[in-house]
């Protein structure tokens, strides 16, 4: 029962298979059909206008960017690019900021990402059992998932406002603080306030993914736990997670990629600053873009796609006997 | 569930809830009041929790002092055709990933999937150089072709779903009784669909108006900016006036939302029906 569908899984599709909304087999082209012009003719033409737009709009650019990280490139000489070989990783890497910057990336994933996980795995429990009203409840806790990342470092930038912000005021009201914290002027604070805006905004990514999981373990399993006399905080760790492991632990890798490629609420709460002491990579990426060092921009670029791609192979290959163990 | 929840579980159940809601919602609520403050109110202390006095000036001076009105038009404008067109393409190439097995259907597959893990900001200064060769910067017709690359591969993966839900037996009864191919796909398929239709589109419309970095990159010009770029450039000044701000904040995610409200339940099945199928 349990093994089924962990056993299916384990096919190379399976990322993509339990990433974005691909249901990896079953999409109903069993039967084999023959090769028929006509049937070729309908595939290109049907395909087309979407490979047009991502081939030039997407790979065009991504491609021509790799080399550019090789060039002196810059906004204020568009004419004179010369291939400068790995001076502009040299750059990066010999740049008083590159140690905090690295260090802040860090601090900006696990930081952000093992409160939202936690606070959104409770929420999924607590929201599985049906009680009235959970309709509207869910709708009204997920509603930051249509607000833009952007927006939601304003609303934040706002609240922590050092002489206005009203997150000050209430911690005041409660006693914890005897005066206001210039929470965004101070690096270390400025740090905090933007983890809390980014846990704000992605508990209810995993509450949904986490929620649509449990739901999908199937009844039985409950009863037969129950029958045999397991506790509920056992059921839940000897049933529930081992069940719904491989969704959580690519969940978490999605995740992971995203934060660290989700520059917006940094750039609206303190644009890197003060004194670049708040940026990671992808802030600092922009920045670079927005100046016109476009040789800098691409390297880091290249960077952030390296340390990805190694991160998710070693990532996939840490989680795979953990399948086994079960399957 | 089979065992019952004890009294203590519950009200711990519920008392967390509830604390979440509020924590929830009250960034929003705060925004609103700031907005619906009088100017002069804003920075004002102690901080009025509910404001003493209701005023919509700071609405009236975005739209008067600021041209709030014309960077909603160019969002609208640009959210709008991107998401049809986008919605359009990404319906004919889910359709051919869905019911047609041909080489390198595979290849094509991870070739979508790799964009949604490289951030489109790593094209950002190559497409600005691209659009000042097409002369399209400060265009908002460059930005649209962008965002409809943008939105075309998540879009197509979802949609892709919602074919796999829908047995291939309605469109070759369908063209049994003679229908054609696209005939069958547009008579017969897409009504069927249609919620997921719905779906992808808000999904790509949302991503559009909330777009920032590849429209602060592109456009320049005031007249031709989207409100993310125009509040971009009211953030980076000194001195921020949080009345009009939180106005501005206000009118931009008033239109998602209503959006996620009507299609919270679609959007929500879409974007988990891959990661519990398997």
């Amino acid at each position: 029962m349990v093994q089924k569908p962990l056993v299916r899984r384990r096919r190379p599709s399976s990322l993509a298979a339990s990433s974005d909304g691909v249901p990896g087999e079953g999409s109903g082209v069993s039967r084999r059909r023959t090769f028929t012009a006509r049937r070729g003719f309908i595939i290109l033409a049907f395909f087309l206008p979407a490979a047009l737009f991502v081939g030039v709009f997407t790979y065009y650019p991504i491609v021509s960017g790799a080399q550019m990280a090789f060039r002196r490139w810059q906004l204020s000489n568009l004419i004179d690019n010369p291939w400068v070989g790995f001076h502009n990783f040299v750059t990066i890497f010999t740049d008083p900021s590159f140690g905090t910057i690295a260090l802040n990336t860090v601090i900006w994933v696990v930081a952000s990402l093992v409160p939202q996980f936690i606070i959104g795995f409770a929420l999924a429990l607590w929201l599985r059992r049906r009680f009235r009203f959970r309709g509207l409840y869910q709708a009204l806790v997920f509603f930051p998932w249509a607000i833009s990342g952007f927006l939601i470092g304003i609303l934040f930038r706002w609240m922590f406002n050092g002489e206005f912000g009203v997150i000050n005021d209430i911690l005041i009201k409660v006693g914890l603080i005897d005066k206001g914290i210039p929470w965004l002027a101070d690096p270390t604070t400025a740090m905090v306030a933007v983890i809390v805006a980014n846990v704000w905004y992605g508990v209810t990514f995993f509450a949904i993914i986490i929620l649509a999981a449990l739901q999908s373990v199937p009844e039985e399993l409950f009863e037969a736990a129950a029958l045999d006399g397991a506790s509920r905080t056992r059921t839940l760790f000897a049933v529930t997670v081992p069940y719904i492991a491989t969704t959580l632990a690519l969940t978490v890798l999605l995740r992971v990629i995203w934060i660290l490629n989700f520059p917006d609420i940094i750039w609206a709460m303190t644009g890197g600053g003060p004194a670049n002491q708040t940026h990671i990579v992808t802030t600092w990426m922009i920045t670079m873009t927005q100046n016109g060092n476009y040789g800098i921009a691409s390297a880091l670029g290249l960077i952030i796609v390296a340390i990805l791609m190694v991160f998710s192979a070693f990532y996939l290959l840490a989680i795979r006997p953990n399948k086994r163990q079960i399957g | 569930m089979i065992n019952i929840e004890s009294r203590t579980a519950k009200i711990v159940r519920f008392i967390f809830l509830g604390i979440w809601l509020i924590i929830s919602l009250f960034p929003l609520y705060w925004i609103v009041i700031t907005s619906l403050k009088p100017a002069g109110a804003v920075f004002r202390y102690p901080l009025q929790y509910w404001p003493a006095q209701f005023s919509l000036e700071n609405y009236i001076n975005i739209f008067s002092k600021a041209m709030f009105g014309r960077f909603m038009i160019n969002s609208l404008i640009v959210a709008l055709a991107a998401g049809v067109i986008a919605t359009l393409i990404s319906l004919l190439a889910s359709y051919v990933l869905a019911r047609f097995e041909f080489r390198n259907k595979t290849a094509v597959l991870m070739a979508f999937l790799v964009t949604q893990m490289i951030p489109a900001f790593i094209a950002l200064g190559p497409l600005y150089l691209m659009m000042v060769k097409l002369k399209l910067v400060d265009n908002l017709l460059g930005l649209m072709l962008i965002y409809i690359a943008v939105c075309i591969p998540f879009s197509t993966i979802m949609l892709r779903g919602f074919f796999a839900n829908i047995p291939d037996a309605l469109e070759e009864a369908a063209m049994i009784d003679g229908c054609s191919r696209i005939g069958a796909l547009f008579r017969v398929v897409v009504p069927v669909m249609k919620p997921g239709i719905i779906a992808a589109f808000l999904f790509n419309f949302i991503n559009c108006w909330n777009e920032l970095f590849l429209s602060a990159t592109l456009m320049n010009k005031d007249a031709n900016k989207t409100i993310p770029t125009a509040l971009n450039g009211f953030i980076t000044t000194f001195n921020i006036d949080w009345g009009s701000m939180s106005a501005a904040a206000v009118l931009t995610i008033l239109p998602t939302m209503l959006m996620f409200a009507l299609a919270s339940r679609h959007i929500i099945q879409g974007l988990t029906a891959g990661a519990i199928k398997g």
